[in-house]
């Protein structure tokens, strides 16, 4: 039995320890907003919160997440209007859409360290994301709308 | 559900729950009831038992309203990241008078009425998506709009002139009296749809040529959309398959023992494309898969590798070939030419890599078989699923799902035929999910490609001959056979044969080479190679001519005021006629594909020894523009698409294998890496062209000519490296 907290909620899980985080949520719990891309840590599309740091769920196995507080693009807001995701659409950023849980949980972990990121800032966290539809330019203006509170909802 | 039997009904608050509605069991397997002389396909068993809800009118294939006022319109194409779920509602909305903020989406099902007229099937590619819904789906919309206003006129005795139709209700010129499209349903039932409708004028439009919001990216940005891998149905199997790495390679021998351990493993099976492992979960598959002990036999195909197939292509460079296009005598006139040269290109391989990777999930039954897919080609996997259940086509449904990413790839049915395989094995619904290794692995490949170039000036270094010879595999063998005549492949001279440029005496060329490799359809189309090596020699003439490059090509598209309003916009906008800032380098390129026309410079700067785009310039004439904000997101993206190309990686071969495997051996274009993109749209009356492969051709002969005014090094081979 593995216990975390999951999207705010404890959880006990009896499942193969070595499973990575990322099919623990997909194909045990129901959370597919967590997204597979490539299963080595290269392309950032499963990334999730572990205590509040940005995680590839496809090489985090269950075992390292007892007791700890897991967050993923489900639990980002109760509504889905956090400001990232507020900005994301007021920017227009995705197209297919497969990428964007991780780029979203990547600018959230972010937002938390730096909540007026810089340019520089924002490129080095970002690039730890791929996306093959390149929408790159309109990620780095969703942030910093995000990060503009005075601008948020313009 | 009083609308089972309606199809999936997609609202802007819950776009695509197909997982949600698949775990509830609801209102699946349905085919959308088209008008019986628009479907002459069998229905599905589902759509024959479905009561048909008693207040509903469907005008035609695209529109069903409502009693209770709902209005659903029918999305034939697949979503990949494009945007036609947003573009073709656009266009039914504008003629039908409602909001998009009023409609409810439905992804249609197979059915002939849903057949693409520019791919012949019903298929998303090419960049068509937009061309060909144009005009049928303004027709549709205003069909149903002008049935809306006959009902309310014959309510009101009144006069339809007087009666105006607004965001889903139908007013009296009066300004008292108004109706809503759903209170008119009963009334309209009982009218004939009109023979022939009037479209709205431009200047009435309001929804065409305005940045709407995508409908998809609420869902997109909260976590809910759903691909092909988020579907989830009851009693779902996981599956992955073990494939002989080697092209034409098959099983030889195989034991399971090992893989049978694993817990969670169900069944492991010898399908068509190799040894499926069939689990509870994704990961008890590939664990699976991992202990799998499988000998591959031996093919000759393990000679594959990427000097051979050079070598084999540079055999082509020289000898016979077909002609694509040809005027006047080219031989005669680079033989009289004062000024000749030559030169070759080379076009490297290159993989989809869609960020989600391939894979299907089938349920196969006895007397139905449901497929859900991220799918390009839905009456393709309809005919493979009915090939290897041998059900009738009537009996199988295809749900296509979102799309992470298409590009060509999903057009193929390679992973749909595994799925099918394995649910008709186990009689249980199955996910098949290729790894991005798999995906890599066996990709249907953008082909490499030579390009033999060879030009004439005469003494006033006016461009007097053409030469270009394509050679590489042929894509459309295999994809479309019927296409290829005289020996040419239209995709893989496309941008070559239809050259605007006017020259004399020209002959385009394209010499067959096949290879082992699996190749296919790729974004940008035929234009992404044979661009390259065109706009970039068009440069190598202009400096062996002393002139400048968008000079030549002004003098060269005299004929031609579409393009050359590109050109003289693109020079004002990229400060052309002013020297470049110090360190950087501009480069032009102007393609005309899909009916549209691009026209990019780029700049670029070294960096470590290593080129870096630093800002990009786009001129865009795609005729009428539906929605201004989509088309410039197609163009970032095929910007960034194509610069992985021409800047990154490429796929190579050694022993029968493909080399790269992952994003660490084929790095994507990264955050960090992408330029500056700017963007002008030309008006024009012109109906609209494609977009969604626009931005990938220029962008390659864009960065090369750049290259080349920085460093004077011609860079004639992608991706990209260089030598100093
Ligand atoms: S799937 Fe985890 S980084 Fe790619
Ligand atoms: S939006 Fe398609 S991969 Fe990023």
């Amino acid at each position: 039995m593995i216990s975390l907290t999951l999207n705010g909620e404890p959880r006990a899980l009896d499942l193969d320890p070595e499973m990575p985080l990322l099919w623990v949520l997909r194909d045990h719990l129901g959370l597919m907003g967590t997204k597979y891309g490539c299963g080595k840590a290269e392309c950032g599309a499963c990334i999730v919160h572990l205590d509040g740091e940005p995680v590839n769920a496809c090489m985090t196995p269950l075992s390292q997440v007892e007791g700890r507080s897991v967050t993923t693009i489900e639990g980002l807001s109760s509504d889905g209007r956090h400001p990232l995701q507020l900005a994301w659409i007021i920017e227009q950023v995705p197209q297919c859409g497969y990428c964007q849980p991780g780029q979203i949980m990547m600018a959230a972990a972010l937002l938390n360290k730096h909540p007026r990121p810089t340019d520089a800032q924002i490129e080095e966290a970002m690039s730890r994301v791929l996306c093959r539809c390149g929408t790159y330019e309109r990620i780095r203006r969703a942030v910093h709308r995000a990060a503009s509170p005075e601008v948020q909802n313009g | 559900m009083a609308d089972a039997g309606v199809g999936r009904r997609l609202s802007r608050r819950s776009l695509l729950k197909i997982g949600a509605l698949a775990g509830g069991g609801l209102a699946l397997g349905i085919h959308l009831p088209v008008r019986a002389e628009l479907d002459p396909e069998p229905r599905s068993a589902d759509a024959k038992t479905a009561p048909e809800a008693p207040v509903e009118l469907a005008p035609n294939a695209w529109v069903r309203i409502h009693g209770d006022g709902r209005i659903e319109l029918v999305l034939a194409r697949s979503e990949m990241g494009q945007g036609v779920m947003t573009a073709l509602p656009m266009l039914l909305a504008e003629e039908l008078e409602v909001g998009l903020d009023q409609v409810q989406l439905v992804i249609a099902p197979v059915a002939r009425v849903y057949a693409n007229r520019l791919l012949g099937v019903q298929a998303t590619g090419e960049s068509t998506s937009v061309r060909d819904a144009w005009t049928p789906l303004r027709e549709a919309g205003a069909a149903a709009r002008a049935l809306m206003i006959a009902a309310a006129a014959s309510v009101w005795e009144a006069l339809p002139s007087d009666c105006q139709a607004r965001r889903g209700r139908v007013h009296h010129s009066d300004g008292v009296r108004s109706l809503s499209y759903g209170e008119l349903v009963a009334t309209a039932s009982g009218l004939a749809p009109p023979d022939r409708v009037a479209l709205k004028s431009p200047a009435a439009w309001t929804l065409i040529g305005t940045s709407q919001q995508r409908l998809d990216t609420p869902e997109k940005v909260s976590g809910g959309a759903h691909f092909g891998l988020d579907i989830r149905l009851p009693g779902l199997l996981f599956a992955t398959l073990y494939r002989c790495p080697v092209p034409g390679s098959r099983v030889l021998s195989w034991r399971a023992a090992e893989t049978l351990k694993v817990a969670g493993v169900v069944d492991v099976l010898a399908v068509r494309n190799g040894i499926g492992v069939v689990a509870e979960s994704t990961w008890a598959a590939l664990q699976g898969r991992a202990r799998l002990d499988v000998s591959c036999r031996p093919t000759v195909n393990a000679n594959l590798d990427s000097q051979r197939i050079r070598s084999r292509l540079r055999i082509g460079l020289k000898g016979r070939s077909a002609v694509a296009r040809k005027s006047g005598d080219v031989s005669l006139a680079l033989a009289a030419a004062a000024h000749e040269i030559e030169a070759v290109y080379e076009v490297g391989f290159q993989p989809h890599a869609c960020m989600e990777p391939m894979n299907c999930t089938a349920d196969v039954q006895p007397d139905r078989c449901a497929l859900y897919v991220p799918t390009q080609a839905q009456e393709g996997a309809r005919a493979i699923a009915s090939a290897i259940t041998g059900l009738a086509p009537g009996r199988i449904s295809v749900h296509t799902s979102l799309l992470g990413g298409g590009d060509g790839r999903r057009l193929e049915q390679d992973f749909v035929v595994d799925a099918l395989e394995l649910s008709l094995r186990v009689h249980r619904p199955v996910q098949v999910v290729w790894t991005r290794e798999d995906d890599f692995r066996h990709d249907f490949f953008r082909p490499m490609t030579l390009h033999r170039l060879r030009g004439g000036l005469d003494a006033e270094g006016r461009v007097t001959a053409w030469f270009h010879r394509v050679v590489g595999p042929s894509v459309l063998a295999r994809l479309r056979p019927d296409s290829i005549r005289d020996g040419i492949d239209p995709f893989m001279v496309e941008g070559a044969a239809d050259i605007a440029y006017e020259i004399p005496d020209l002959r385009i060329e394209y010499r067959r080479a096949d290879t082992p490799a699996a190749v296919g359809l790729w974004r940008g189309g035929g234009y992404a190679h044979t661009s390259f090596a065109a706009e970039c020699f068009l440069d190598e003439l202009a400096a062996a001519a002393g002139q400048d490059p968008l000079m030549m090509r002004r003098h060269l598209l005299a004929g031609s005021p579409r393009h050359l309003r590109l050109l003289d916009r693109i020079g004002e906008r990229a400060g052309w006629g002013a020297a470049a800032t110090q360190g950087l380098g501009r480069g032009l390129a102007l393609v005309a594909a899909f009916e549209s026309l691009i026209a990019m410079v780029a700049e670029v700067a070294l960096e470590g020894g290593r080129v870096r785009v630093h800002r990009v310039f786009c001129v865009v004439d795609c005729g009428r523009v539906v929605n201004p904000d989509l088309v410039r997101g197609q163009i970032q993206g095929g910007v960034a698409y194509g610069l992985t190309a021409a800047l990154k990686g490429e796929i190579s071969f050694t022993d029968g294998q493909v080399d790269q495997l992952d994003f660490e051996q084929y790095p994507l274009l990264r955050f960090g890496e992408m330029p500056e993109v700017v963007i002008d749209i030309l008006p024009s009356d012109a109906d609209p062209g494609g977009v969604s492969g626009l931005g990938v051709p220029p962008i390659a002969p864009a960065v090369a000519n750049a290259v080349f005014a920085l460093t004077g090094e011609r860079v004639r081979s992608l991706p990209i490296r260089l030598a100093s």
